[in-house]
């Protein structure tokens, strides 16, 4: 038996190995992601006043540092047991929403589209952001563009592009200024236009990508993932809903505060990420997608014009839910879409600019919850405190960590389709990160962006026993 | 009619410029009025110096030793260098010997942009700390219903021990321990939350120059110290 050992994989935020067992014939006979580090956020948070938390938590990525803002704040708006403001909680959406757009831009333009726009078997030294601009330069240009729009507002608003600390328990620590809503509004339909041209592009060039729809952790899961009380799609607030593979509802307006009732989450020996589950189901038949390609099967419609229109379009590729997990990509740009009409809607509001955007109080309760989707998914976090106000325990159900048996399960899937024991090809080891890609995983803070690590390749036997050791760059 | 004390005043240089200064000031007293910077972490206007920071050392031409400017009184003709390379290094090893004793991780701090160790941090270029850190473990103290004491932050610059004694008159703050050790402790090593001299008025919140001592509720970068008090109530209290 021989081993193949993909680490690190690039080309993905944070760091990740793959293992891929052959049979002696060259057959995969398993294929698993490990998350190789440990971060201890949950531990190293007792002791601390709950009021730190959105900040410290904001630390567990430069991605997505605003959406741990988010469910954090949340968690302590529980704690102080007050609603922040409407005006606060529109701002918190605001943000929220820039943040999962530029967030989406990142995966689209400068991880995925090397692969999609120049090939998975294309040279390996050639699938990178850099090529990207010397072949197709107006589509980096507008991907690189609309990523630092989405970043741009997030400094106007935050003050920072990363890890603001504007999102307080509470609400908001200072309003809208009538200028930068202004810059806002004033940028969105470029914006729009951009987004839209490269959807009409990816549509027309799905036939193309037949195998990898075929073979993307393409198999029944269920989904799961906030929406409102239309059954639209929701980021910021919203109750859970959970669809299986054929579209049956079967779990809607679950209360995220009690999901310790419906998500477990079981440890893996070989993997710092735990893999969470849907209790009802048991593990590991619990397994459940959240994300992007989630959000789109579970919610009704967007509730935004084009949206909509777009949404309605993809829901059209199948019967049911949509199954492939290649279509993680075509839902990140419908929701680019939706998260732009919504910030305009959200910004043409009367209200807006008021002052009044936080709610201030001691803590009344011990204990917080907080949910919000994320841009790779639904996000928990969980507090516990003493009388004194500091944290006691803290548990955090990060995005990507629901996807952990999903992805798995892709892996194993595109590894045994594409991968030959006695021919292995540069592009099916390619494919095999694709997969992970394609579920956008943020697995740290640590980002890199064009995979500066080189990835090496591991063949041993069934002793362990290294038979052979391929590098290669980015 | 009452008669003014007489005041003797007495001329030095500073840095090669001619100063003038009464005979009960120090040498950073006149630094700070002729415009001339020293940097310094314990000294306070409105309390009494003790030079426990050591970042005001400076040089007196002919004597070997540094002596604290805060601390030191003036004297006729004395020549006093403040920015020597000696003096620079050791004032960037004594910054870097304060982040490498207690965890200041100022991204996530309260005070993160309005921390005087921070801000010195910045102006002598402090980028990095060589020494190695240590990583103590200390517990925060939240007992207090308003306030938090977290002895991570602490450099132990003694003001809420001075305020709290010279101008509130509590005396709750003192100092225990020795060395890397030492701590700021609330009554007989209590809680604060159970401290009964402390009369909660919070002047030792906002002398404290970091985020070791700071207001409940508040989250990072948001705890900005009011200080303005300080002055007005030495002042009141004939302090002089």
């Amino acid at each position: 038996m021989k081993k193949i050992t993909i680490d690190p994989v690039t080309r993905i935020e944070g760091h990740a190995k793959i293992t891929i067992d052959l049979d002696d014939s060259g057959k995969v006979t398993n294929a698993r992601m490990h998350v190789t580090q440990l971060r201890g956020f949950e531990k190293f948070c007792v002791g601390r006043p709950f009021t730190e938390m959105p900040s410290l938590t904001a630390r567990t990525c430069g991605i997505c540092p605003v959406s741990h803002l988010i469910s954090a704040s949340k968690a302590c708006d529980m704690i102080l047991a007050v609603k922040p403001p409407h005006t606060g909680r529109q701002l918190r959406r605001v943000i929220n929403l820039a943040q999962i757009m530029q967030s989406h831009a990142l995966n689209f333009f400068h991880l995925s589209s090397p692969d999609l726009l120049l090939g998975f078997d294309a040279p390996k030294e050639d699938r990178n952001i850099f090529n990207l601009i010397k072949t197709h330069p107006d589509i980096a240009r507008n991907g690189i563009g609309l990523r630092a729009f989405g970043q741009k507002i997030i400094e106007q608003l935050g003050g920072k592009r990363i890890h603001p600390g504007w999102i307080v328990p509470g609400g908001v620590s200072h309003k809208l200024e009538p200028e930068i809503k202004d810059w806002i509004l004033k940028g969105i339909p470029e914006q729009i236009k951009v987004t839209r041209d490269i959807l009409d592009w990816f549509k027309k060039e799905i036939k193309n990508f037949n195998e990898e729809i075929r073979t993307f952790a393409n198999y029944p899961t269920l989904f799961l993932g906030l929406v409102n009380d239309n059954g639209e799609l929701e980021h910021y607030d919203g109750k859970v809903r959970v669809m299986d593979h054929i579209g049956k509802i079967v779990a809607d307006k679950l209360d995220p505060r009690e999901y310790q009732s419906y998500i477990g989450e079981a440890v893996e020996e070989d993997s710092y990420l735990k893999s969470p589950f849907y209790k009802p189901f048991g593990y590991p038949n619990g397994v459940y997608r959240v994300g992007p390609l989630a959000r789109l099967n579970i919610a009704d419609r967007c509730g935004t014009p084009i949206a909509d229109e777009e949404h309605a379009e993809f829901k059209s590729l199948e019967r049911g839910p949509i199954l492939s997990s290649f279509f993680y990509h075509y839902a990140r740009l419908i929701e680019i879409i939706y998260c732009l009409e919504k910030i305009e809607m959200i910004l043409k509001t009367d209200d807006i600019l008021d002052p009044h955007i936080r709610s201030f109080a001691e803590p009344n309760r011990l204990e917080g919850i907080g949910m919000s989707e994320a841009p790779r998914g639904t996000l928990m976090h969980h507090y516990r405190i003493d009388e004194n106000g500091l944290i006691t325990f803290a548990n955090l159900i990060i995005a990507s960590g629901n996807n952990n048996l999903a992805m798995n399960h892709g892996v194993y899937q595109v590894a045994k389709h594409f991968i030959d024991g006695n021919n292995i090809t540069d592009g099916a080891l390619n494919r095999v990160e694709a997969v992970i890609r394609a579920f956008d995983p943020c697995l740290s803070c640590s980002t890199h962006a064009i995979g500066k690590m080189p990835l090496m390749l591991e063949l041993r036997d069934s002793n362990k026993k290294i038979v052979d050791i391929k590098t290669r760059g980015i | 009619m009452i008669e003014k004390p007489r005041i003797r005043v007495k001329t030095f240089k500073i840095d090669g410029i001619d100063v003038t200064g009464r005979a009960d000031q120090t040498v950073l007293d006149v630094a700070i009025e002729n415009g001339i910077d020293i940097p310094r972490l314990c000294y306070m206007e409105g309390l009494k110096s003790i030079g426990a920071c050591r970042l005001c050392l400076v040089e007196i031409e002919g004597q070997r030793g540094l002596i604290s400017a805060c601390t030191a009184r003036i004297s006729e003709g004395m020549s006093v260098l403040t920015k020597t390379d000696r003096l620079l290094k050791y004032r960037r090893q004594i910054l870097e010997l304060l982040f490498s004793e207690r965890n200041h991780q100022c991204a996530v701090c309260v005070s993160n942009g309005h921390c005087e160790l921070q801000n010195m941090a910045i102006s002598v270029g402090l980028t990095h700390v060589d020494i190695a850190y240590l990583n103590p473990k200390l517990n925060i103290d939240a007992s207090h219903r308003r306030f938090l004491n977290d002895p991570n932050r602490c450099i132990l610059c003694n003001r809420c021990v001075r305020v709290c004694d010279e101008i509130e008159g509590a005396h709750t703050w003192d100092l225990l321990g020795r060395g890397v050790d030492t701590r700021v402790v609330t009554d007989l090593d209590e809680h604060w939350g159970i401290s009964e001299s402390c009369t909660g008025c919070g002047k030792c919140v906002h002398v404290c120059p970091t985020g070791a001592l700071s207001e409940k509720g508040v989250s990072v970068a948001e705890m900005a110290k009011r200080r303005n008090f300080l002055p007005y109530l030495k002042s009141n209290r004939g302090i002089s």
